[in-house]
């Protein structure tokens, strides 16, 4: 049977307590916040409980909140079996951002963390292959950063120029 | 991006017999005419067989998410269509849903109806364009041509719709840009009562060929579970045996009120799941995005084709996550807006982009070969998984 948000954080605040915030929003995008420490054991369980069982990852995105001060990660998990949804929300450190990782869980979010660390720096612990996905290696810094300044040029290549229509 | 993690190694074996043999890393790609794009794989060989292919992607890689966070709600919307240019009205519509659910904008009906009608019609040129160049990897030149030949005509409907012929810019918040032209519902039906013989003819000279089947069947099966658990979506989830489709399971804009199916693979030449099913399917949704032109022409009503909108648009703070099926399936756009003129996050989550990420799971111990026609069943384009 398809649970809503209010009953899936009933079946995990049983076991994890007060780890799995209440649910905040509306509709399909309420969302629980669940410390980061917690949130590779939260997925499992909600993969393997036969009554939530959420055998997909829809997405799995960073979103930098300089003023807050984290980095969240934000997933969105998908049941093909009850056809329900649960948003999950972690905020991690912006100074030193770690998050356990849930590649074990579900494969796809492997390659969607190498992003998150690609683009917003956040380390994922216990991830098999944490390299960049899309920036060169030796790109500096994290792009999606909402303090990024781009450099003026890569190995000689300027990445800007002056604009054409200037009088 | 880039060669860390891929040194080359050689790898000397002996076998019992004494010879020596080593493993050998090629590359296939940046540039390779089969990678759709610009896309790599490293790829260790022991002879024809593949080891592993890894890919490795970021050379179309535009910061799409970054520009939505500096151009404002509607100036972003010419940057969607280059997210995934071979269908880019999907990206149009996906943007607009985002935005719309956020602001709380009701869409008018004919809108919607322009909307459907825009994205089937951009179903059709996407998946020509997929199973054509499938059979041209594979070796068969001919359907290719025939392929282009009836995308050419799209083009030109695409073309009278809204001035463009593959980045088309037709959908804006609200609604869409220009109503149906005259006589654009005669000019469909024409195309469509064309088009559909073809499909049939295009079976007859391809799909079933010898050749060719046996050059998809029981390569690359992908079981229900793992693509699951990879989140393939569209054709790649369907070819896996699930009937999941998000306009019918998960409806959005006016889908509910038409009729079709969703065709799903069936192990017809080989095993469930392998890259001919993956083709097929591709073949008979072609057929099913017809019906569902053919009806919405018929059913759809007049009126407004925009809702009031502020040019100034500022939907309140808040975020979204919101699903639609294109033509490489389920694709989904989280959206955060912090309440300015400028959205505050942007994530775009892509078939292309969880499609790629199970090659190196299914290439292992495939011919060389094999490689080229896992990268067309999956309809692999490679700015969509870049961004």
């Amino acid at each position: 049977m398809p649970l809503d948000a209010a009953g899936v954080h009933a079946r995990l605040t049983a076991r994890f307590g007060d780890a799995v915030g209440a649910p905040a929003g509306t509709g399909r995008d309420a969302a629980l916040t669940v410390v980061p420490e917690r949130i590779a054991e939260v997925c499992t369980l909600l993969r393997d409980d036969p009554d939530l069982a959420f055998d997909c990852l829809s997405n799995l995105s960073g979103v930098d909140y300089p003023k807050a001060g984290h980095i969240q990660v934000v997933y969105h998990l998908f049941s093909y079996r009850h056809r329900h949804w649960i948003v999950l929300k972690v905020n991690a450190n912006r100074d030193d951002p770690v998050v356990p990782t849930v590649s074990t869980v579900w494969s796809h979010a492997n390659w969607e963390e190498r992003e998150v660390f690609d683009l917003l720096g956040v380390r994922f612990t216990g991830h098999p292959d944490l390299r960049r996905l899309l920036m060169p290696e030796d790109w500096p810094g994290h792009p999606l950063r909402k303090d990024f300044v781009e450099p003026e040029e890569y190995h000689g290549i300027a990445t800007s120029r002056e604009s054409l229509l200037k009088a | 991006m880039g060669l860390a993690g891929f040194e080359v190694e050689i790898q000397r074996q002996q076998n019992g017999g004494g010879v020596v043999t080593e493993d050998m890393t090629l590359n296939m790609g940046p540039q390779h005419p089969s990678t759709h794009g610009v896309l790599r794989f490293v790829v260790r060989a022991d002879g024809e067989v593949m080891k592993s292919a890894i890919p490795d992607i970021g050379y179309l890689h535009r910061s799409i998410e970054k520009i939505a966070e500096k151009v404002g709600w509607h100036g972003f919307l010419p940057y969607t269509d280059r997210v995934d240019y071979v269908a880019a009205m999907f990206c149009n519509h996906g943007w607009c849903m985002a935005a719309e659910k956020l602001a709380g904008l009701e869409v008018p009906k004919r809108a919607e109806y322009c909307r459907v009608i825009a994205d089937e019609l951009c179903r059709l040129h996407s998946h020509l364009l997929s199973v054509g160049t499938m059979a041209m990897d594979i070796g068969a030149f001919t359907p290719f041509t025939h392929a282009i030949r009836e995308r050419e005509y799209l083009n030109d409907l695409f073309e009278e719709l809204c001035g463009a012929r593959l980045t088309f810019h037709y959908m804006r918040i609200g609604g869409v840009g220009w109503d149906l032209p005259p006589g654009f519902d005669e000019k469909v039906t024409a195309f469509l009562d064309r088009f559909e013989p073809m499909v049939e003819e295009y079976n007859r000279l391809i799909s079933y060929n010898k050749i060719f089947t046996e050059r998809l069947a029981n390569v690359a099966v992908i079981s229900a579970a793992e693509a699951i658990d990879y989140h393939l979506v569209g054709p790649n989830l369907r070819g896996s045996g699930v009937r999941y489709d998000v306009r019918r399971d998960d409806p959005y804009s006016v889908y509910p009120e038409l009729d079709f199916e969703i065709p799903v693979g069936r192990g017809e030449v080989g095993t469930l799941g392998d890259s001919f099913d993956r083709y097929i399917v591709r073949m008979d949704e072609m057929k099913q995005s017809c019906r569902i032109i053919r009806q919405a022409l018929r059913q759809i009503p007049k009126g407004p084709v925009i809702a009031k909108v502020p040019r100034n648009f500022k939907p309140p703070a808040g975020d979204t996550y919101v699903r639609l099926e294109s033509a490489r399936g389920d694709m989904g756009w989280y959206v955060v807006s912090d309440g300015t003129a400028f959205p505050h996050r942007c994530k775009i989550r892509t078939g292309s982009f969880t499609g790629i990420s199970i090659i190196e799971k299914v290439s292992r111990d495939l011919m060389i070969a094999d490689l080229v026609a896992v990268i067309a069943s999956l309809d692999l384009v490679a700015p969509e998984i870049d961004r």
